[in-house]
């Protein structure tokens, strides 16, 4: 049993990876920025948990910041993913302005709560 | 104030008094409090100029090397020297005559530097050409042509009378015309103003206009029509309707605003209009319509100033009380009394001077004691119409108060001049009724005074023991708390009367020097005082021992006021229970509060801990890695993209911005633009700019967290990201009609 599971999973993997490569370069783009901000995040949580939150504003502003820019990504590639039925009628370059405007706004609070 | 203190021997029968209620404490507020009641409470006791003036003025006026501070402060010094007949010129001549003449040639001399020049050598005369007093007029008479102002007439005026004092002749041209301008300034209500702009009338610049205008009519040497003078004559007469008046009689002039930075007291506007006044009688031919009571008034209050202790006020004083001495409308009488404290013991004799302001001797008159009534009831008089007698050798009024019988006490009096010669009433003013506030002191007789214990219950006073205050034995008393203590007596005035004096004390001190004072009750004859220790236990503390015993009498008629120990008393109180309030301890120092206290030790809040410096960049560095995995990731991905070179300098150069901005520990970035880049190169400008306006935004950021405030930056982004709404609606739209333009040929 743990044979097949594993060769199951390994099947799983493979047509994930498989129906991963066909994704237009574009969302893997912006799959590889979420990647990244979560990292930082991930980092960012760990030195508190070894320092301790002192500043617990500063902490709390570099998070929000990985974690809102990682959301705003996850819908821009909502938005410019052509097989989206529903975002259609919207142009991937009004999300891609909608997604730099959101960040711009985002990152002016960030920079206020960082004290 | 001060003065009247001073004045006689026994001026003030309370100092006496303080002085033996209160020997040991130390209590100098106590005694300077009832001092200053006294003072506050005394009338006003005038007295003429005497030679504590004289001394005062040479106290006053002190030359440094011959020179006094200014002309003017020369002028009032040399005047009031010249008036009490003290000083010595002979230092101040040389040495100020220098200074009189560089002020009379220099030509940068203001009007006011020129008067007072001029009028100091009218004292002082110095060696000085008459060319220099022709010059001097001459600049004077061009001033009075050209000027409006009223100082500037009265500087010129009036040292144009000292320069033709001098000898030289003098002209006034068109002396109407200045008389009519100065007299363009008077108000309606008898002042004047200062000129034609200010609209403040003022009372000192009538005295002042006064003057100028005595000084025109004396120089112009014309008889004017009397219409004119007899405008001035009403304005003075109106002036001196205004006049202010204290509850004691005395009248004083005061300016009706008062503008702070020139602000001159009652006893400048007076002195002003005094002189203004005297100036314009002496050049008038009949008599001013001013009655002599106004004037005795005014000579009153310059008196009650007393010895002032400044030399602008003593001038003034002096100055004016010379112009009064000397008027020709009337000369005013004072009555004063030499000594306000008689003594019934000493057989004082009550004793009253009438003189002019400066001492000098009255015309023949008589005194008449019209109302004697004590200060405590006032409508009944004690005595009435008692005519004084004079007393030629010490040029007194007296009169004889033993024979009256009148008790001691505080007593008013009002006295009324008569003048034997009728003829004298034109010359001299007497004044109405005057008033006076004397003291009579005399020996206070204590009698029937005894001190006792006795039970709570039994009220027989069989235990009272007698007492002589004025021997040396001490009672020694026994009690405990179940027991009271009573002591009473008598007081007699000499006349045998019943005297309810000021202060009746009695203080029980204890040996740990802890006291307590109670004060006695008066019924109808005698005073006495009961203590109830039952009652007044708590009161002591609880504190047994040995008291001793002290009882303080005095009054202010009275001159044998006294603070005796009569004993000492063993009280015997319970014990103390738990929640007894302690007696309180008594400092060893009572200066000692004023000493260095105790240090504070502040407990801070202990600071955070923070983590060590290499720790922190570690992780700071460990935050850039993922970014690089991105960066180098996305290069990945884009190296299927077919793209020219410029786009791959863009990339690059996209990597570097966004690396270049990352600065601290938690900041990310999202610089870069890994979509497609147009080719065509007016989209690449506007691209381009797009990206520019984001790099210039994230470093405002930058600058925001490092220095700048949110208001600086709410701003500079608001101008930034209307360019960048500009700028990226143009690029977005461009790529967007490629790509559609893409999608169609697909």
């Amino acid at each position: 049993m743990a044979k097949s599971s594993s060769s199951d999973a390994q099947a799983l993997i493979r047509s994930l990876r498989s129906a991963y490569a066909a994704t237009p370069t574009k969302l893997k783009i912006i799959d590889l920025y979420v990647v990244y901000a979560i990292t930082t995040a991930v980092i960012q949580i760990v030195y508190m948990g070894i320092v301790g939150s002192f500043p617990f504003n500063s902490f709390l502003s570099g998070i929000l910041s990985c974690v809102g820019t990682a959301v705003l990504a996850v819908c821009l590639r909502i938005q410019v993913n052509k097989e989206n039925k529903e975002f259609k009628d919207l142009s991937p370059e009004r999300a891609f302005a909608d997604f730099v405007l959101c960040n711009l706004v985002l990152h002016l609070v960030i920079m206020n709560f960082l004290g | 104030m001060a003065s009247r203190l001073h004045e006689g021997k026994r001026s003030d029968p309370l100092r006496h008094v303080v002085q033996r209620m209160v020997p040991n404490h130390g209590s100098i507020g106590l005694r300077a409090l009832i001092c200053a009641l006294l003072s506050i409470c005394a009338a006003a006791s005038i007295r003429p100029i005497s030679d504590a003036h004289r001394s005062a003025a040479l106290d006053l006026f002190v030359p440094s090397g011959g020179l006094f501070q200014s002309l003017e402060e020369t002028y009032e010094a040399l005047r009031t020297f010249q008036i009490l007949g003290v000083g010595n010129f002979s230092d101040i001549g040389p040495a100020t005559c220098p200074v009189i003449i560089d002020n009379l040639t220099s030509p940068a001399s203001s009007p006011k530097d020129l008067f007072d020049a001029i009028r100091v050598n009218s004292i002082l005369e110095c060696q000085i050409g008459s060319q220099t007093f022709k010059d001097v007029a001459e600049k004077f008479q061009d001033l009075i042509k050209s000027t409006d102002k009223l100082m500037n007439f009265y500087y010129s005026i009036l040292g144009l009378l000292h320069v033709k004092a001098q000898g030289v002749s003098v002209v006034l041209p068109d002396a109407e015309g200045v008389f009519y301008s100065i007299k363009a300034l008077s108000q309606n209500d008898g002042r004047w103003q200062y000129d034609s702009n200010n609209a403040e009338s003022s009372t000192c610049a009538a005295g002042i206009a006064l003057e100028a205008l005595a000084g025109v009519v004396s120089l112009a040497d014309i008889e004017l029509v009397q219409s004119k003078i007899g405008t001035i004559k009403h304005d003075i007469v109106k002036l001196f309707d205004s006049i202010n008046s204290y509850d004691d009689g005395t009248l004083y002039f005061e300016e009706k605003h008062i503008d702070g930075s020139e602000y001159k007291g009652p006893l400048a506007t007076t002195a002003s209009v005094v002189r203004g006044a005297s100036a314009f009688a002496a050049i008038v031919s009949e008599k001013l319509n001013i009655p002599g009571d106004k004037l005795v008034g005014i000579a009153k209050f310059l008196l009650s100033v007393g010895v002032p202790s400044s030399t602008k006020d003593l001038f003034n004083q002096i100055d004016s009380l010379s112009h009064i001495e000397n008027n020709r409308i009337s000369i005013p009488l004072i009555l004063s009394l030499p000594s306000t404290v008689l003594s019934l013991t000493s057989k004082d004799q009550l004793e009253v001077e009438v003189t002019t302001v400066f001492g000098s001797a009255a015309p023949p008159l008589t005194v008449n004691l019209v109302r004697a009534s004590s200060s405590d009831v006032k409508n009944n008089p004690i005595l009435e119409n008692q005519e004084l007698q004079f007393d030629t050798e010490k040029n007194v009024h007296y009169l004889d108060i033993l024979p009256l019988k009148i008790d001691i006490g505080k007593y008013t009096l009002e006295f009324e001049i008569s003048l034997h010669d009728p003829e004298n009433l034109n010359t001299y003013a007497t004044g109405g009724h005057a008033h006076s506030l004397i003291f009579l002191t005399g020996l206070v007789k204590v009698d029937k005074s005894q001190i006792g214990i006795y039970d709570t219950d039994s009220e027989s006073s069989a235990s009272m023991l007698k007492l002589d205050f004025f021997k040396d034995d001490k009672i020694s008393l026994v009690a405990n708390h179940l027991q009271k203590l009573h002591l009473s007596f008598q007081l007699f005035t000499p006349l045998g009367n019943t005297i309810k004096p000021h202060q009746a004390f009695l203080k029980l001190r204890h040996e740990s020097k802890v006291e307590h004072i109670f004060a006695l009750e008066s019924s109808s004859r005698q005073y006495k005082i009961i203590l109830d220790f039952l009652a007044l236990v708590e009161k002591f503390y609880y504190l047994s021992g040995r008291y001793d015993i002290e009882l303080a009498v005095g009054d202010a008629a009275m001159e044998n006021s006294f603070l005796h120990v009569l004993g000492y008393i063993d009280l015997d109180l319970p014990e103390p229970p738990e929640r007894a309030s302690r007696p309180p301890s008594l400092s060893v120092d009572p200066y000692a509060r004023f000493g260095p206290k105790q240090e504070i030790s502040h407990i801070f809040r202990a600071p955070e801990t923070r983590p060590p410096k290499e720790l922190s960049l570690a992780f700071l560095a460990f935050t850039l890695v993922p970014l690089g995995g991105f960066v180098i990731g996305a290069r990945v991905l884009v190296d299927g993209f077919h793209f020219d070179a410029q786009t791959k300098a863009t990339f690059i150069s996209h990597c570097f911005l966004s690396m270049s901005i990352l600065v601290s520990v938690q900041l990310l970035t999202l610089g870069v633009n890994l979509k497609s880049f147009p080719s065509s190169s007016v989209h690449a400008l506007f691209s381009l700019l797009f990206h520019a306006g984001i790099a210039a935004i994230l470093l405002l950021y930058v600058l925001f967290w490092l220095k700048l405030d949110l208001f600086t930056t709410l701003k500079v982004l608001g101008l930034i990201g209307v360019f960048l709404i500009f700028v990226g609606h143009r690029t977005l739209s461009c790529l967007a009609s490629t790509s559609a333009g893409k999608v169609k040929t697909n």
